[in-house]
């Protein structure tokens, strides 16, 4: 009876084990922060094209859509992304705001004479540490605003997908 | 010439860190205590990415700004959750991490002194 219990308990805890290891091993194992920001940081950046300090409490502060992309000239999936924020530029009811991530304006301002400027304004984060603020790992990263309020972010890249879930938020 | 250059050699030497001894103890334990989130099994201390110097130079201001341990591991956690810290808070989320091995711990005092007692016997 007992060496019955044993394996009973050796064969059960082999199957747990195995189903967890299938389970976790099935993972991703890209993580996603979980972030429990829903308002937008409060920061001082410097303006991309006049070197003037702006504060973030003047930057969304109108009654639309905000959507706030952090990018660099050296980003490779940055470039991929452009095409799609082009496209969202368009939406009249959307300001897209870029934060150039330790970047060199040159660079920057290259990328952006040949690939499009879909941006109403650009900050510059030159050392990484606005980024932190928002809660980023990487670029790029989007973060969809309304009312000083972070409704959705994005991790990596925009797609064709993404702009379907942007415009149906906004409807 | 001599002169200027020890100036210099003294400045480089007493001004490299902008931090004191104590501020830069409090520094290296708590990047120490952080997970790189964009590496493979590496701390923030020991992670040169993109993300973990920009990581870094944030805990290097907030400690010139006054705030303390706690303070700066709220600020973490809030932007990038718990999973940024090695050392995990005590929550309804970890009790079971902190309490099993204990709990293990007396179980197994438990079974060992119970088989003694009966071997003694």
């Amino acid at each position: 009876m007992k060496r019955r219990i044993i394996s009973l308990l050796v064969v059960s805890s082999l199957i747990f084990v195995f189903i967890v290891f299938y389970k976790g091993l099935n993972k991703p194992s890209f993580y996603k922060p979980k972030s429990e920001i829903s308002k937008i940081p409060q920061f001082f950046a410097k303006n991309f094209y006049s070197d003037e300090e702006i504060d973030s409490k003047k930057i969304f502060d109108e009654d639309k859509y905000y959507l706030f992309n952090i990018w660099a000239s050296w980003c490779v999936p940055c470039k991929d992304e452009h095409l799609i924020l082009s496209k969202l530029s368009k939406n009249q009811q959307l300001d897209i705001i870029g934060l150039n991530y330790k970047d060199k304006v040159t660079n920057a301002k290259k990328f952006l004479d040949e690939l499009g400027d879909p941006y109403v304004k650009i900050l510059l984060d030159q050392d990484g540490t606005i980024s932190i603020e928002w809660g980023a790992i990487g670029v790029p990263e989007t973060f969809l605003i309304y009312q000083n309020r972070i409704i959705k972010k994005f991790i990596g890249p925009l797609n064709e997908n993404s702009i379907i879930e942007i415009q149906q938020i906004i409807k | 010439m001599k002169f200027i250059k020890l100036i210099l050699i003294l400045f480089t030497v007493f001004h490299f860190s902008s931090l004191s001894a104590s501020e830069d103890k409090l520094y290296n334990k708590i990047v120490k205590n952080l997970r790189c989130l964009v590496c493979q099994g590496q701390s923030v201390y020991d992670s040169d990415t993109e993300f973990a110097t920009s990581l870094k130079l944030v805990i290097k201001n907030k400690i010139q700004q006054g705030l303390s341990e706690k303070q700066i591991y709220n600020f973490l956690t809030e932007k990038y959750g718990e999973w940024i810290l090695y050392d995990p808070k005590f929550n309804k989320n970890t009790y079971l991490l902190w309490l099993l091995p204990l709990l293990i711990l007396l179980l197994s005092g438990v079974i060992i002194s119970k088989k003694l007692i009966k071997f003694k016997k």
